[in-house]
């Protein structure tokens, strides 16, 4: 006898019990009684019913479902509205770190201006539009995993985390300019802002923030990275399809608010 | 437990074109992000940067994010984290654009 | 051998079935269970331990106030101890206390749901806290912090020689805990409800877990970002709050206290919580104005959001924007004072049994409410000013947390030992104990409001002789304390092994948590139950167990 069986079985007694007792007093059995019963007899029930479902069984569990969810579905919603909520705390995190940005722009607006002069535009734009499209390889990604198409979903992850590195790369090149340049805040920090000297004390607090956003950012970017690298092997191993594919989803939610964060970075740094 | 109880997940499947086209939509609004700051518009710089980036955040939580077919609970998650941010904006900026004010 | 009661599931007799307990044995099989009925237990062994070292702290503090004279610790130790106090109680002991050591092992069993939505994600917060409490052990034991639990900038960031680095990233770390644990909570209480469990249907427990959880999940990355702020302008020597280098000390108050007054909601939230379970319990009614104090708490938690500059009154934010801190401030009085009438409604005519919780929970309410009023007085701005940085004020807080959180912990403590243990607690001994922490508890702290109120200010080992004998008395109520505190350690313990067997509904509860077996199976239930009643319905079940003794 299937596990299902079983507790339709239980069900069943549950419901006997709760007529016999209906019967014997009418108003006793109230809704406490009937779940006094219903625990019982199930507990009684599911000691002698507990057979391991058999693979014959068309009802056998989908080799993802975890033991307490009771299906797919309600797995798949828990797993996206845990990944939204997370990323309520990322909108605050990063939020908090923006709040101060704002004080200091408002404070320091020609520092703010003279510190963004230090970032090449077109680096960042070329960077920005490389975030964008992995972005949309990523979405592609879950889009081809929806559909069962293991290949594609395999080749657009792949496409996404190599768009992810060449924007980590160029990240690179930009950071160690500025360390040349002198621009690392801190006991390093020897640039003189020649125009203006008043202004260098105010241009580092710009650098601060520029190396503390994008740095948060990029190390966001190097754990999304991570989790591509998983889900490219769980989708290689073909784990994805129309009925589960919450993990690519998710990775998704993540690696796009990843893209929405940098959307507000770009024109906050490099286009004061 | 809740309405989806007792089902596989059938979602919604966004075409593919409608992918393609916020891909443009945002390498366009890029590009428009750009060139405003290039053009000297005053005070109104920042506030445009800032429309413009508003734009595409909404466009890519929307559509990459499937937030448009999700569950009014997903859609309060979101709008209530964006509020729980202007909570943060808001008063601490009544505190630093009233600083300045002299009471006596 | 019918069950006459819900009362009477007892059949499943403890011993002879298998529970979360006796499942397997071995450390391993706690150190890497999904199962958040033990990850409860991890936490709960866990947060007592660093009560204790809090309360050690405390107690020096004490002593040293015994004498004017500044005679038993030097002043920089006794900088370290109230501060270590403060971070060890705080961020260690109150905010994990009760959602993630009871929370964890109610939960779930409230909602009939067989786990919590993400186990492996609870058992990683439990490490993260761990994580979090060794850097708080190390800075312990290798001679301490001394800024204050606030850490305030830039002495914490340019003048302190202290292990300041190694606190503010234990804080941070443990900050993900409560992160995740929230983020569970959210989700199970969304996604895992029995079937029929409605959200009017819910224990108050439950809304007000949640309304804790939103906090966690909103405020907590602010005061995790804050402390990253702090670490990197420490470390690297930039000036982000220091206004030697252009920097402002007044943001990092602000961005701190965004996390940190809701941290209060998220301490007393959780108490709430508990004293609603046990006002129900134990007069055997349904909660006054159910859906009230449901929203109440979700009121607390959204409000608390907005008052937070009310501990900045004195330091240079604009008048403006202290004004409408004050006028915020008082708002969040209304729906606490929701909460504090209706269980004092429910209780009104009711045939109160005074059991070892239901003394706590009185004990809440009244240490509650003189922490809330006296809290209006600091809201209002010109008390504030008159009495910032005053005993007053410590005395304020304390009514709050240890009045209110720790009285609403050990509340729920002993309600649900018997579903936790399978065991009773001795029941004298237990009314003993709640005897001493009351006495004690206002012997220490009332006389502080007077003290501070006079003028003596707080964090200073001396003091001038005219606040002496309120400083003894304070000291000596203390003492009181700790023995009330020490003697559930011993009577606890005593009855794992020899407590009465309590049976799967000792106190004749409604809940869920009451329909299973004490201790309760690995997986909650045998089969999923199915809701038809609301929360609290004593008086249907009341009605169900008279008339079937009379058949």
């Amino acid at each position: 006898m299937s596990e299902r069986q079983g507790v339709e079985m239980q069900n069943a007694e549950c419901k006997m019990q709760k007529e016999i007792l209906h019967s014997a007093s009418p108003d006793v059995a109230g809704p406490f009684l009937h779940f006094a019963f219903c625990i019982c007899f199930s507990a009684a029930g599911a000691e002698m019913t507990a057979i391991e479902p058999t693979h014959e069984d068309h009802h056998a569990p989908h080799p993802f479902l975890q033991h307490h969810f009771e299906d797919l579905g309600q797995q798949h919603e828990a797993s996206t509205l845990g990944m939204w909520m997370f990323l309520a705390t990322e909108i605050l995190f990063f939020g908090g770190v923006l709040c101060a940005y704002f004080v200091y722009r408002g404070m320091y607006h020609d520092a703010w201006k003279a510190g963004s002069h230090h970032q090449n535009w077109m680096i960042g734009t070329g960077n920005t539009a490389v975030l964008i499209g992995s972005s949309l390889t990523m979405a592609l990604a879950v889009w081809a995993a929806q559909l069962g198409r293991r290949k594609l979903t395999v080749i657009m992850l792949t496409l996404t985390l190599i768009l992810g590195s060449v924007f980590l790369g160029v990240k690179m090149y930009e950071y160690s300019e500025h360390i040349h340049e002198g621009l690392f805040p801190g006991k390093h920090f020897t640039f003189v802002e020649h125009n203006n000297p008043a202004l260098t004390p105010g241009v580092q607090l710009y650098m601060t923030f520029y190396f503390a956003l994008t740095g948060l950012h990029a190390l966001h970017m190097v754990i999304g990275a991570g989790l591509l690298i998983w889900m490219i092997w769980r989708a290689w191993a073909g784990h994805f399809g129309p009925e589960y594919y919450g993990p690519v989803e998710v990775m998704g939610l993540y690696w796009h608010f990843v893209d929405i964060v940098w959307i507000f970075l770009f024109p906050l740094l490099y286009l004061v | 437990m809740n309405d989806h109880h007792g089902h596989a997940p059938t979602h919604h499947v966004t075409p593919l074109p409608v992918y393609f086209a916020i891909f443009f939509a945002l390498m366009i609004l890029t590009g428009i992000t750009v060139w405003i700051s290039r053009v000297d518009l005053g005070v109104m710089n920042f506030p445009v940067a800032m429309a413009v980036a508003i734009v595409k955040a909404t466009l890519v939580i929307l559509f990459f994010m499937h937030l448009i077919h999700s569950t009014r609970l997903t859609w309060v998650v979101v709008l209530g984290s964006f509020l729980w941010l202007g909570v943060l904006f808001v008063l601490i900026f009544s505190d630093y654009l009233t600083r300045a004010w002299v009471m006596y | 051998m019918t069950p006459s009661t819900l009362h009477d599931v007892r059949f499943i007799e403890p011993e002879k079935t298998r529970n979360y307990l006796n499942e397997d044995y071995g450390v391993f099989s706690w150190l890497l269970t999904k199962d958040h009925k033990r990850i409860g237990i991890l936490y709960l062994l866990s947060v007592t331990l660093l009560f204790f070292v809090g309360g050690f702290f405390a107690f020096m503090l004490r002593l040293e106030l015994l004498t004017p004279e500044g005679d038993l610790l030097t002043s920089d130790t006794y900088n370290k101890f109230f501060t270590l106090h403060g971070i060890v109680m705080i961020f260690f002991f109150l905010i994990p206390a009760i959602p993630a050591a009871l929370g964890n092992f109610i939960l779930p069993l409230m909602l009939g749901a067989k786990d919590l939505a993400f186990p492996k994600i609870n058992l990683l917060s439990w490490y993260i806290y761990m994580t979090g409490a060794i850097f708080g052990i190390y800075v312990i034991v290798t001679g301490g912090v001394d800024t204050g639990w606030t850490f305030y900038t830039p002495f914490s960031t340019q003048y302190s020689n202290t292990h300041v680095f190694a606190t503010t990233l234990g804080a941070f770390i443990t900050g993900f805990s409560s992160i995740l644990t929230g983020l569970n909570f959210i989700v199970t209480i969304h996604r895992m409800r029995a079937p029929g469990l409605t959200w009017f249907r819910l224990p108050l427990f439950v809304w007000s877990m949640y309304a804790t959880s939103l906090v966690m999940l909103l405020a907590t990355p602010v005061l995790a970002i804050t402390l990253f702020l702090l670490m990197l302008e420490r470390t690297l020597g930039v000036g982000i709050f220091d206004p030697a280098l252009g920097g402002d000390p007044v943001l990092y108050q602000h961005l701190f206290w965004f996390y940190s007054h809701p941290a209060v909601y998220i301490m007393i939230l959780p108490a709430m919580a508990v004293i609603s379970e046990c006002v129900a319990a134990f007069t055997r009614k349904k909660i006054f104005g159910y859906k009230f104090v449901a929203f109440a708490s979700l009121a607390i938690a959204f409000l608390g959001f907005l008052v937070w500059a009310h501990h900045m009154f004195v330091a240079g934010i604009s008048v403006y924007s202290a004004m409408i801190f004050s006028f915020l401030t008082m708002l969040v009085a209304v729906p606490s004072a929701i909460k504090v009438f209706n269980w004092t409604a429910t209780m009104y005519r009711a045939s109160v049994s005074w059991q070892t919780p239901m003394l706590y929970v009185m004990g809440f309410i009244g240490l509650f409410t003189i922490g809330g009023v006296t809290g209006l007085f600091l809201g209002a701005m010109g008390v504030d000013v008159h009495v910032h940085d005053s005993y007053f004020v410590v005395a304020h807080f304390h009514y709050i947390m240890v009045g209110g959180t720790v009285m609403g912990y050990l509340a729920g403590i002993h309600y649900w030992w018997p579903k936790i243990t399978g065991r009773m607690y001795p029941e004298w001994w237990a009314r003993l104990s709640a005897l001493l922490i009351f006495v004690g508890f206002n012997l220490t702290f009332f006389p502080q409001f007077l003290v501070g109120y006079v003028g003596m200010p707080r964090r200073y080992h001396a003091y001038a002789p005219e606040f002496q004998v309120l400083n003894v008395l304070s000291t000596a109520g203390a003492t009181v304390l700790a023995a009330g505190y020490i003697l559930p350690m011993f009577y606890l313990f005593w009855s794992l092994w020899y407590g009465r067997k309590a049976g799967s509904n000792p106190w004749g509860a409604v809940g869920l948590e009451w329909a299973t077996s004490s201790p309760p199976p690995k997986e909650n239930f045998h089969v999923t139950p199915v809701v038809t009643w609301d929360a609290y319905d004593y008086p249907a079940f009341l009605k169900a167990m008279r008339e079937t003794q009379n058949v």
